[in-house]
């Protein structure tokens, strides 16, 4: 299939193609994120994680209205804004949701996926109320848009580096809020003995809060972010919600790294058979090795060993 | 979504709803006999004596329908709420608008247009419930109402069974033909093979790249498509199918630039249609150099807003029905559209097919002189709009449309600019030979 190519060109598809895995690489590991925080540290099993996200979207909607319409001055920065607003934003909804919902649940976690699915379901007509049924456009400052030509066939997409980027920065945050910081130690003891650690003057009911939030508000910054590459609509939070489980669940629920490693092993090998086989044999293989994974090590590809 | 369809439907009372719609099918059956043998007057003198029944508007209406004196009950069944709500608000305003205008002119045989608005929330056998219920319960005469092919496909048996109207707004695959549907969007081949012509023609392409969403739609367009691609000579140098939904388009993306073909042949649809565009820009293709040229069939100006003007400058649709169009029906559409619906809206394709149902079941009802689906139905071809916003459209045999197929290019602004019709109407053919 490659006898009609030079070797340039068959080089220069090569390094897009490898490009276009990263990219889906840092796509993965931003929607997940939030994702693992709250199921994989609180058991909590979050079905409208996608919502959160798209509440995101929509401030970065609201932002960039209003930016264009009173601030067009600084038009070209108030992504960074939206994505703070976003994460405000979301955050707080996660707090007010687990102050008023999800901290019933605690004992029942299976209970969370009903309620959370619900949840999903209101935010989804609450969207639809609001902004109407249609797709809205976010308009994108001109320094995202387009791609930096390296040669000819090579053309790197500016708003996947962007959203590399902003991964990686994330990540990194989350690693120290985690594993470098009180909070993180507060959380971390709840997961592992939620008595002991309450006995040892934690107070719980607020880690578990902060946490949620914490969770929510990066799912906020993830639906800001991929406004840029995908929808706004009121239910495009269902188009995420997939991909994102399978992610988590595939890496490992308790495992940060787990999460990185998945998103990692996912994407490489969907963007690989889609350029060989047609997208939708590309998912369905992939959703099989998964299955197959899983059926050999339940417990994901890391997990926390604990004593119980 | 899938859970709604098992649990049972309250809509009905089947305690009640069957036994009245009983007394009512003898009292109906007396009258239609007597006014048989007596005329008229005898049946209306019968109608008078008998307390418990309604007034029937007997003359033009002999099989029940909901139809009184004064008002005449059609029937709306759209999503409005699940995904497709995103897409079906458009028809859903368009149905109501052509009903406001038609009650404006005095009604349809003199009598005002009432309508039922049912809601098929995106899910299948919702739709098909909902279309008993319009047609078993309420008597409608018409309904104006599905999108998408599956929703379609759902309630067919039952406009069959039951003997109702539908008027079907979406430009569809064809290979399809009920006596019980008026087609008002155009049939695949319509859409396809003009614009491939054109393509080929006025632009000189020789390769082509298919792409689309994966369901029935895109599939069967796109096996036209190459069909027709393949007998014009011409190479299909690529065919893929993503997963509705599907987010990331990076890798086709790809592949389209190592194959270089002339024309990226793309039915994506729905939120999809948002990230591939997006992408396709990020990637570096500039489609206003027209290196691949991008032609569309699934994009309208519904979908740009979505998508966003700027992302989608320079590329083409084939359909049959732009906002922009430049004549005096559209001019007077575009303005009590927004009149009605707000400054701010924009008109797709769908739309405006939506627009026309009420239109043509109005002018079948009033040729045939009844309501009654069969004679509705025998009424049906021939049927002409002159004041279609598209321009001029006539009812086929086959129950579509005869239509131009137009060729826009879109701008940044989120309208399309037209560049080419068709000199002559299209005639629909929902079975091609040699293309299925």
């Amino acid at each position: 299939m490659f006898a009609d190519y030079t070797w340039t060109e068959l080089g220069s598809i090569f390094a897009m193609q490898g490009f276009a895995g990263l990219i889906l690489f840092s796509v993965f590991v931003l929607m997940a994120l939030g994702l693992a925080i709250i199921f994989g540290q609180m058991g909590v099993i979050n079905m409208a994680h996608g919502e959160f996200m798209i509440l995101g979207a929509y401030v970065t909607y609201l932002c960039s209205n209003f930016f264009e319409a009173y601030l067009p001055a600084l038009f070209g920065i108030y992504f960074f804004f939206a994505m703070a607003l976003a994460f405000l934003a979301a955050g707080t909804l996660g707090a007010l949701v687990e102050w008023s919902l999800i901290r019933h649940l605690y004992k029942r976690p299976l209970d969370t996926l009903l309620a959370t699915w619900g949840l999903s379901l209101i935010l989804q007509q609450a969207y639809r109320s609001i902004f109407g049924a249609r797709e809205v456009g976010v308009t994108l400052p001109n320094w995202l848009l387009g791609s930096v030509p390296l040669t000819d066939i090579i053309e790197i997409p500016i708003n996947g580096i962007f959203v590399m980027v902003l991964t990686f920065v994330i990540a990194i945050a989350v690693y120290f809020i985690l594993f470098r910081s009180r909070m993180g130690m507060q959380t971390r003891a709840v997961v592992q003995n939620r008595v002991m650690a309450g006995a040892v003057g934690i107070n719980t009911e607020k880690v578990d809060r902060n946490t949620f939030a914490l969770g929510c508000g990066i799912a906020g910054i993830a639906g800001s972010a991929f406004t840029m590459i995908g929808s706004t609509g009121p239910t495009a939070g269902q188009l995420y919600i997939v991909d994102t489980f399978l992610i988590v669940v595939f890496g490992g629920a308790a495992s940060l790294v787990g999460t990185i490693a998945s998103s990692f092993a996912i994407s490489q090998a969907q963007s690989t058979m889609e350029f060989f086989l047609s997208g939708s044999m590309a998912k369905v293989l992939t959703l099989l090795t998964v299955v197959g994974i899983l059926m050999l090590r339940p417990q994901g590809l890391f997990s926390l060993k604990i004593r119980r | 979504m899938q859970r709604r369809s098992r649990e049972p439907c309250y809509n009905f009372k089947p305690d009640r709803g069957p036994s009245m719609r009983r007394v009512k099918d003898v009292i109906q059956s007396r009258l239609s006999r007597r006014s048989l043998l007596a005329g008229t007057a005898a049946a209306a003198i019968l109608a008078a004596s008998s307390s418990i029944a309604p007034t029937f508007a007997d003359e033009v209406n002999t099989t029940g329908l909901a139809v009184t004196d004064d008002t005449v009950t059609v029937g709306i069944l759209h999503s409005v709420t699940g995904t497709m709500a995103i897409s079906e608000t458009g028809s859903v305003q368009a149905e109501k608008l052509a009903i406001e205008q038609i009650n404006a002119m005095g009604g349809v045989l003199g009598r005002k247009i009432e309508y039922t608005q049912e809601d098929g929330a995106s899910d299948w056998p919702t739709f098909a419930e909902k279309a008993k219920k319009l047609l078993v319960n309420d008597k409608v005469a018409a309904v104006f109402g599905c999108w998408t092919s599956a929703s379609r496909k759902a309630v067919l048996p039952v406009f069959e069974q039951y003997n109702g109207m539908l008027y079907y707004p979406t430009f569809y695959e064809g290979l399809e033909q009920s006596p019980n549907v008026i087609y008002t969007g155009q049939e695949a081949t319509q859409q396809i093979i003009a614009g491939i012509d054109w393509v080929a023609k006025e632009k000189g392409a020789k390769s082509f790249y298919l792409l689309g969403s994966d369901y029935i739609w895109p599939r069967t367009s796109n096996k036209i498509a190459r069909k027709h691609i393949e007998k014009l000579g011409h190479k299909v140098v690529g065919e893929e199918y993503y997963p509705l939904g599907h987010t990331q388009f990076n890798s086709v993306i790809n592949k389209i630039k190592l194959k270089k073909p002339d024309v990226i042949y793309a039915i994506v649809v729905g939120g999809s249609n948002v990230a591939f565009y997006k992408q396709l820009k990020a990637a570096g293709i500039d489609m206003t150099k027209e290196k691949p040229l991008l032609l569309t069939i699934s994009v309208t100006e519904d979908e740009i807003r979505g998508i966003g003007g700027e992302n989608i400058e320079g590329a083409y649709a084939a359909m049959k029905y732009f906002q922009s169009l430049d004549n005096e029906n559209n001019m007077e559409f575009v303005k009590s559209f927004k009149e009605m619906w707000g400054d701010d809206i924009v008109i797709g394709d769908v739309t405006q097919a939506a627009y026309l149902g009420p239109w043509l079941w109005k002018a079948a009802v009033e040729k045939a002189g009844s309501f009654d689906i069969d004679k509705v139905r025998l009424a049906s071809p021939g049927i002409e709009l002159t004041t279609a916003p598209e321009g001029y459209v006539r009812v086929h045999e086959n129950h579509h449309l005869w239509s131009k197929t137009r060729i826009g290019l879109a701008k940044p602004d989120g309208q399309y600019e037209l560049v080419y019709e068709t000199a002559e109407l299209m005639e629909p053919d929902p079975f091609p030979e040699g293309y299925q």
